[in-house]
């Protein structure tokens, strides 16, 4: 794998192996994990990956972020980690100073909406913002007369509704009620809501790509030790075709993934090609996760349906990525009209530049 | 253990895109001068020697073997970029394509030098046909099981047995085939085949048409009666060529032609949904070409490990899984999408003679070039399952 080389991964991984053992978070029931890790990730700079020094963060590359996030995909870690991460990367955006602490960005639908008002205060409500009951500062991406703003907002001045995901970690309905922002730029020409979503999709789908390896290798490990009808189940054909399909799952959602984040490192605008990346990745990762997950879950037999078993931290989690910033049918509908508009003959050719 | 599984997102390279171009105003002309319809993957005209010539003519055959034996010792991911090409506009491929894929990288392996310098540039000229000659009634997937036997005589072998789902033996100038030259012994099941170069059109070979549920005819039974085959046309280790077919097998399995078959539909659909698409059919199309591309993006990501000298058989064997899938499901989902399509669009009648033949088209797609059951084993393995 590519972490040998990669410092930021290397560390994320120390990290999450030392304090972010799946098994030790599963049995924790009191979250006592939460904050040496948090603390941890915090002083190694991995929060503020995408900040530039200047603005209080690591200025680590777009690639290392998004090999990072993988990682985190990989021992599916629920702190506001990516969060803060895209929350810092939007500041950055309109040379806002990222502030201390966890961070969330608003809003995390495409089709909410937050608006500034005449005196400079943002309304709004942002549904499925993952992790904002945990955030002290909300990264805001809003409309005005003027075009498209980023915020700072402090957290405590929202009114946040509590709601958990599919995979229990919370998504909560943030409004704002004319709330003043701690600071307010223009967003640089190119950056949007769309262009938001898209970093939000692609960070989701190589979190997803993440979780499906950790599955594959707990299930491949699974069928090496449990015996059934005087057997490894490993060695039953039908099984073993299973595994190879999760493999073949696995594969695909992380192809899908790498290559959208490689295509927005190295992209000079958001174009349609970079379009097709990242809309293609969310949309194909989220199909994994539903046929992967089924998959690992079938392995596992009726052991991985309980709360003691690690399983459901990767596979629950993976399902409720697929409906942060944009689910697949979304972005679907939106990569078909644009295939649609650009034209039968120019399918191809849009295919193979990438 | 996943380590193995990570596809990089590699890029073709400037001189691709370059050559891309060149390729597709080559096919341009093709069309305009009506050597083919793109619209019409189901023509009967799929042999079409001149075309071969033409394409061999430009340098397209044989692309990255030596220039001493015709090639033009150029890059894999340059041969991608002419392989899909060509299958996009559904060119006349066949009777070039299993030699410049498969035949003559064997043949550049194994054959000895006087064949390589008689039969290579004659490939890369376009000029000859070549067909596989590995299953046999009883034996598909299971080549242990061949029965078909080279028994040694003066100077050479005498060939006696059937092979059958020959595609191309027909129009075939040579066929590369294992026989059997001595039995499996106890420690190695897989002893006994040897791998031979056939050719065709000689006395002691009759070849036997089979159709096919698309009602073309590609198949073919080809019988061997006390057929004669020199010495020098022995490819690599007698009895050894077990290890050898099997790495052949790898050049079949993750090249475009192996998610691009039934592709046309996917374009035709889009044609006749139109620019401004209802919700249902915008959701069918976006999740197709998300689909495709990933698929594509796999790959190339193959093609880039070929090209770095790897040998990446698991992950050569995930790209036609879900490849030889998703082609086999595309020609469904298109229908399904197909149904609420305007009566008036313009290419109502070609999307249904499409759907007609890629409908019957899908059933093979899973079979040809190893099994998806053969080739999940193969991705178990990998696993470390067996």
């Amino acid at each position: 794998m590519a972490e040998s080389d990669n410092i930021v991964v290397e560390t994320a991984e120390k990290i999450f192996a030392d304090l972010a053992d799946p098994q030790t978070i599963n049995n924790d029931k009191t979250n006592s994990w939460q904050a040496p890790l948090w603390q941890a990730l915090s002083e190694a700079g991995l929060p503020l990956s995408w900040v530039p020094d200047d603005l209080g963060g690591s200025g680590a590359s777009l690639a290392d972020g998004f090999a990072l996030l993988n990682a985190a995909g990989r021992f599916a870690v629920a702190v506001p980690l990516a969060e803060t991460m895209l929350a810092g990367w939007l500041l950055a955006q309109a040379k806002i100073t990222s502030p201390d602490g966890e961070m969330t960005v608003l809003p995390a639908s495409p089709k909410d909406r937050i608006t500034i008002d005449a005196d400079g205060a943002l309304s709004g409500r942002s549904r499925g913002v993952p992790f904002a009951r945990a955030a002290k500062h909300f990264a805001v991406l809003a409309h005005g007369k003027e075009g498209v703003s980023i915020a700072l907002v402090d957290a405590s001045k929202a009114r946040i509704e509590s709601g958990l995901n599919v995979g229990y970690d919370h998504s909560d309905t943030v409004t704002l009620d004319k709330v003043q922002p701690v600071s307010i730029k223009a967003a640089p020409k190119g950056v949007d809501q769309t262009h938001l979503m898209l970093m939000g999709g692609v960070t989701r789908s190589l979190q997803i790509a993440g979780a499906l390896e950790s599955m594959l290798d707990i299930s491949v490990r699974y069928s090496n030790e449990r015996v059934a009808f005087e057997k490894k189940i490993s060695k039953f054909q039908a099984v073993q075709h299973n595994l190879a399909r999760l493999a073949g799952e696995s594969a695909a959602a992380l192809a899908a993934a790498t290559s959208a984040a490689d295509a927005i490192a190295n992209a000079k605008s958001f174009n349609d090609e970079v379009y097709l990346e990242a809309a293609s990745a969310k949309i194909r990762c989220a199909e994994a996760a539903e046929k992967g997950g089924g998959i690992a879950h079938q392995v596992h037999g009726a052991i991985g349906f309980t709360m003691e078993h690690i399983l459901h931290r990767y596979s629950l989690r993976a399902l409720a990525w697929r409906d942060d910033f944009g689910s697949e049918s979304y972005w679907a509908v939106e990569l078909g009209k644009l295939v649609a508009n650009r034209g039968a003959d120019e399918l191809w050719p849009l295919v193979a530049s990438r | 253990m996943t380590a193995a599984l990570r596809f990089d997102p590699i890029r073709l390279p400037e001189k691709c895109e370059q050559l891309r171009k060149e390729v597709r105003a080559f096919l341009a002309d093709e069309i305009a001068a009506g050597t083919f319809d793109p619209h019409k993957p189901n023509r009967e005209d799929t042999d079409a020697p001149e075309f071969s010539r033409r394409v061999g003519a430009k340098g397209w055959l044989g692309m990255t073997w030596p220039k001493k034996y015709g090639g033009q010792e150029r890059s894999f991911l340059e041969r991608y970029v002419v392989t899909e090409e060509m299958r996009v506009a559904n060119a006349p491929t066949r009777r070039f394509f299993v030699a410049d894929r498969q035949s003559g990288p064997v043949l550049l392996k194994y054959a000895p030098e006087h064949i390589k310098m008689e039969i290579l540039p004659r490939i890369c000229r376009g000029e000859i046909c070549f067909a596989i000659g590995m299953s046999e009634p009883n034996s598909g997937s299971d080549l242990f099981a061949a029965k078909t036997r080279a028994t040694k005589t003066d100077g050479g072998y005498l060939i006696n047995g059937t092979k059958i789902w020959t595609s191309s033996a027909h129009i075939a100038d040579y066929m590369i085939a294992i026989f059997r030259t001595s039995q499996p012994t106890k420690e190695n099941r897989r002893h006994g085949l040897t791998q031979f170069l056939v050719k065709m059109k000689q006395p002691g070979i009759k070849v036997n048409p089979i159709g096919q549920i698309t009602g073309q005819y590609e198949f073919n039974e080809v019988v061997f009666t006390d057929h004669f085959i020199p010495d020098d046309h022995v490819l690599g280790e007698v009895d050894g060529a077990w290890k050898q077919a099997t790495s052949e097998l790898a050049y079949e399995r993750s090249g475009p032609e192996r998610f691009l078959e039934t592709y046309y539909v996917l374009t035709e659909l889009v044609r006749a949904v139109g620019p401004n698409p209802d919700t249902r059919s915008a959701e069918g199309i976006g999740r197709l070409v998300a689909q495709l591309h990933t698929m594509r993006r796999m790959s190339v990501s193959v093609a880039g490990m070929l090209e770095a000298g790897k040998e990446p058989v698991v992950e050569a064997s995930i790209v036609k899984d879900i490849g030889t899938v998703w082609e086999q499901q595309l020609p469904h989902r298109v229908r399904d999408l197909a149904a609420f399509v305007e009566e008036t669009a313009t290419n109502r009648e070609t999307l249904e003679r499409q759907l007609d033949f890629a409908i019957k088209t899908a059933p093979k797609l899973t079979i040809q070039g190893g099994t998806t059951e053969v080739l999940r084993g193969i991705i178990a393995r990998g696993l470390g399952l067996r």
